[in-house]
């Protein structure tokens, strides 16, 4: 890859990064925040890929943007967290301290890097992606055998804290959960009421407005069609006039056989 | 990148690139107006009709002027959306759908004008891997849909597109790792070379029956396509969208289904090497021919796609998700570990296949009565449980029983006092105003 290609790509995803990463703090809105937070670690992703290290960047998109940052945006969603929040200091002194241990994390983390590769000769990226036949053998070459001990303890950890939220979430159950078979005996029960849907408001008559009543196939009227609020208020039930007559002329014809 | 091992990736001029770039853009758009056209049709005669023959031969340009018609309707935005996200969320769908094509084969290497070239934008060691980074990106546009949408069925959509395709996509990711293993790579041209003599489909069928599932439910289509699901929910996440922007969405749909199609095929029905009987012919395997067998082999999943939305009723919410974390997951967790084993015996301790399947039976049979005797044991254990249980319930429920007052455990009846004995006589006594519903089942038993 030329010097040209990655400097122009290194321009543009540190550009968007910067940009994502001001406005996941600037804006207002938790949603926002995420979204740019997620803008930051897709260009971080591209970032790693032009160097070379193209496992961690799909990595990183699969997990951190499409798992974890997914999850946020859930939470974010079902809790609703709308609202901007108001800018008042709850804890007080807390922005000063954040930009100090900020700008102290930043030199602790420049500093320990930067010593701990001064004496590393630079080899490249090339060179260091060859030296195991390319970047993903690279890769499991060094999980499989210098660093296995932390790569399994980091899975027992994962697994533990996993298994562990389940417990902390679980709810024995308090009585053995209805099957399907079971809700539908228990809805044809003589007793349960109507077993299937209702009619619609309006089925058959002459109006389909939402306080008319539907006409069941004997020409009576379903007044459960009719929404409980409107039917309590019966002054404004409409009542299929030409229907109703025709019923009561038939059942008094009934009557008088 | 490490352009060494992978011949003629990343040597294209530039020309090129933006030629293949176009004619894959523009075989995705044809390929979703074709298929919209194919669905219609295949459903139309699994339900006794006809479907659209009006527009072109055979209805054929049906889509084509459904998507003018769409392009051409008004635009309706609801007051309550969060307008930036609203309008990013279609694009997001639709180009992550695009994007994701970047690396599947589509045939071998060809000269196109003058220029030795693979029938593929681009390729790289873990390409496979950037087709699942690309899903889960297009995931934000359904989610983002759903919530900018400031509705309260969008969001419920958005809710379930994100927890369905973040379970599915574990299962799918699982479904990968055996043919990693056995291609001994991640990229899509290498894993197809892999798969010369014989298809993963055949000697991994248990990974493809997994994948096959997951990918209906990373594509969102029926009979898991929860998130619109339309009997519950209006339309799910598209349901304030409207004109070109719900075309988008309609776009990346069907897009998803031709790249997860075209991922089956790559991974486990060898891309577009000729299938068998073709495969004898000697030139079936070089030029342009074989596009052809691509197309058919995502023609063939696309066609099950179909099959299974004219087929299946829509799943219930919890026992989709069941499935996905309880069935799918373990099973490829199972399936996983037993080829890596198979794999280990075979390459050092030099296990013929033949001794290994021997093996294999032993130990499905062991498992099967090992199992069986472990429910006979667990079904006496439960039927001693509920004896006892029952015993208990024998026995009057005491409410200061530990020196605290508890209420009663289901089945157990707290004991009448005084008091209530009054209050079920008073409630008793009342007399309950009978329903406004007519229904004439109590006056006519028989009607």
């Amino acid at each position: 890859m030329s010097i040209d290609g990655e400097l122009i790509v290194f321009i543009i995803c540190g550009g968007l990064s910067v940009i994502g990463a001001l406005g996941m703090v600037l804006s207002r809105k938790a949603v926002h925040s995420a979204l740019f937070i997620a803008m930051v670690m897709i260009n971080l992703a591209i970032l790693y890929i032009a160097n070379s290290a193209p496992f961690l960047g799909m990595v990183q998109i699969i997990v951190y943007t499409g798992a974890v940052m997914m999850l946020f945006l859930f939470v974010l969603m079902v809790v609703g967290v709308d609202s901007s929040d108001s800018l008042i200091e709850t804890i007080r002194g807390q922005r000063l301290f954040g930009i100090l241990f900020g700008v102290a994390l930043a030199v602790l983390l420049i500093g320990g890097i930067g010593s701990a590769m001064a004496d590393k000769p630079d080899i490249g990226l090339k060179a260091a992606n060859d030296e195991f036949g390319g970047n993903v053998e690279g890769i499991a070459n060094l999980i499989f055998s210098d660093y296995l001990f932390a790569f399994q303890a980091t899975a027992a950890l994962l697994i533990t804290a996993g298994l562990g939220a389940v417990i902390l979430t679980h709810r024995e159950a308090w009585k053995p959960k209805a099957t399907q078979k079971e809700l539908s005996v228990a809805r044809f029960m003589v007793g349960a009421g109507h077993p299937g849907n209702k009619p619609n408001p309006g089925v058959y008559a002459r109006h389909n407005a939402v306080n008319t009543p539907a006409i069941l196939p004997d020409g009576s009227l379903a007044l459960d069609s009719v929404p409980e609020p409107v039917r309590s208020r019966d002054d404004s039930l409409i009542v299929d006039h030409r229907v109703v007559s025709t019923v009561v002329e038939l059942v008094e014809s009934e009557d008088q056989n | 990148m490490s352009g060494s091992s992978f011949g003629f990736f990343g040597t294209d001029p530039w020309w090129m690139v933006i030629l293949k770039a176009v004619a894959i853009f523009g075989m995705l758009v044809v390929l979703t107006l074709f298929t919209i056209w194919w669905e219609r049709r295949v459903v139309s005669r699994m339900q006794n009709r006809i479907g659209p023959n009006r527009v072109g031969p055979a209805g054929l340009l049906q889509s084509l002027m459904d998507g003018f018609k769409l392009a051409f309707k008004e635009e309706i935005i609801p007051k309550s959306a969060h307008v930036a996200v609203y309008w990013i969320a279609p694009v997001i769908s639709a180009t992550a759908a695009f994007l994701a094509f970047a690396v599947i084969p589509f045939g071998p290497t060809v000269s196109i004008f003058g220029v030795e070239t693979p029938l593929q934008l681009t390729d790289f060691p873990v390409s496979v891997l950037y087709v699942l980074a690309i899903a889960s990106v297009g995931v934000y546009g359904l989610v983002l849909a759903g919530w900018s949408s400031g509705s309260t069925y969008p969001l419920l959509g958005g809710l379930r597109s994100t927890a369905q395709v973040i379970s599915y996509e574990i299962a799918m990711g699982l479904s990968f790792v055996a043919v990693f293993l056995f291609a001994g790579s991640m990229s899509t041209s290498e894993i197809i070379a892999k798969q010369q003599p014989i298809w993963f489909a055949v000697i991994l069928l248990p990974s493809f029956l997994i994948y096959v599932t997951s990918m209906v439910g990373e594509t969102n289509r029926a009979p898991f396509d929860l998130p619109e699901a339309e009997g519950e929910l209006v339309g799910g996440f598209h349901t304030e969208y409207s004109s070109l922007k719900f075309a988008m969405f309609f776009l990346a749909e069907y897009i998803n289904m031709v790249t997860v199609s075209a991922l089956a095929a790559t991974l486990f029905l060898g891309g577009w090497l000729a299938p068998w009987p073709i495969s004898l012919w000697d030139s079936a395997n070089v030029g342009w021919w074989p596009i052809l067998w691509w197309l058919l082999k995502v023609q063939l999943f696309i066609f099950m796609f179909i099959w299974l939305r004219a087929t299946l009723p829509r799943l219930r919410y919890d026992q989709f998700m069941k499935f996905g974390w309880k069935i799918l997951i373990p099973a490829s967790l199972a399936w996983i570990f037993i080829v890596a084993i198979a794999r280990v015996f075979r390459d050092d301790f030099a296990f013929s296949n033949q001794q290994l399947l021997i093996v294999g039976a032993v130990v499905i049979a062991v498992l099967l009565v090992g199992s069986w005797l472990l429910q006979v044991r667990s079904d006496r254990k439960q039927a001693a449980i509920d004896a006892e249980r029952e015993q208990e319930l024998l026995v009057p429920f005491d409410a200061m029983g530990g020196g605290h007052p508890v209420p009663p455990m289901p089945g157990q009846v707290l004991a009448y006092t005084p008091r209530r004995i009054l209050a079920a006589q008073s409630l008793a006594s009342q007399v309950i105003p009978p329903a406004l519903d007519s229904t004439p089942t109590e006056e006519t038993p028989n009607a």
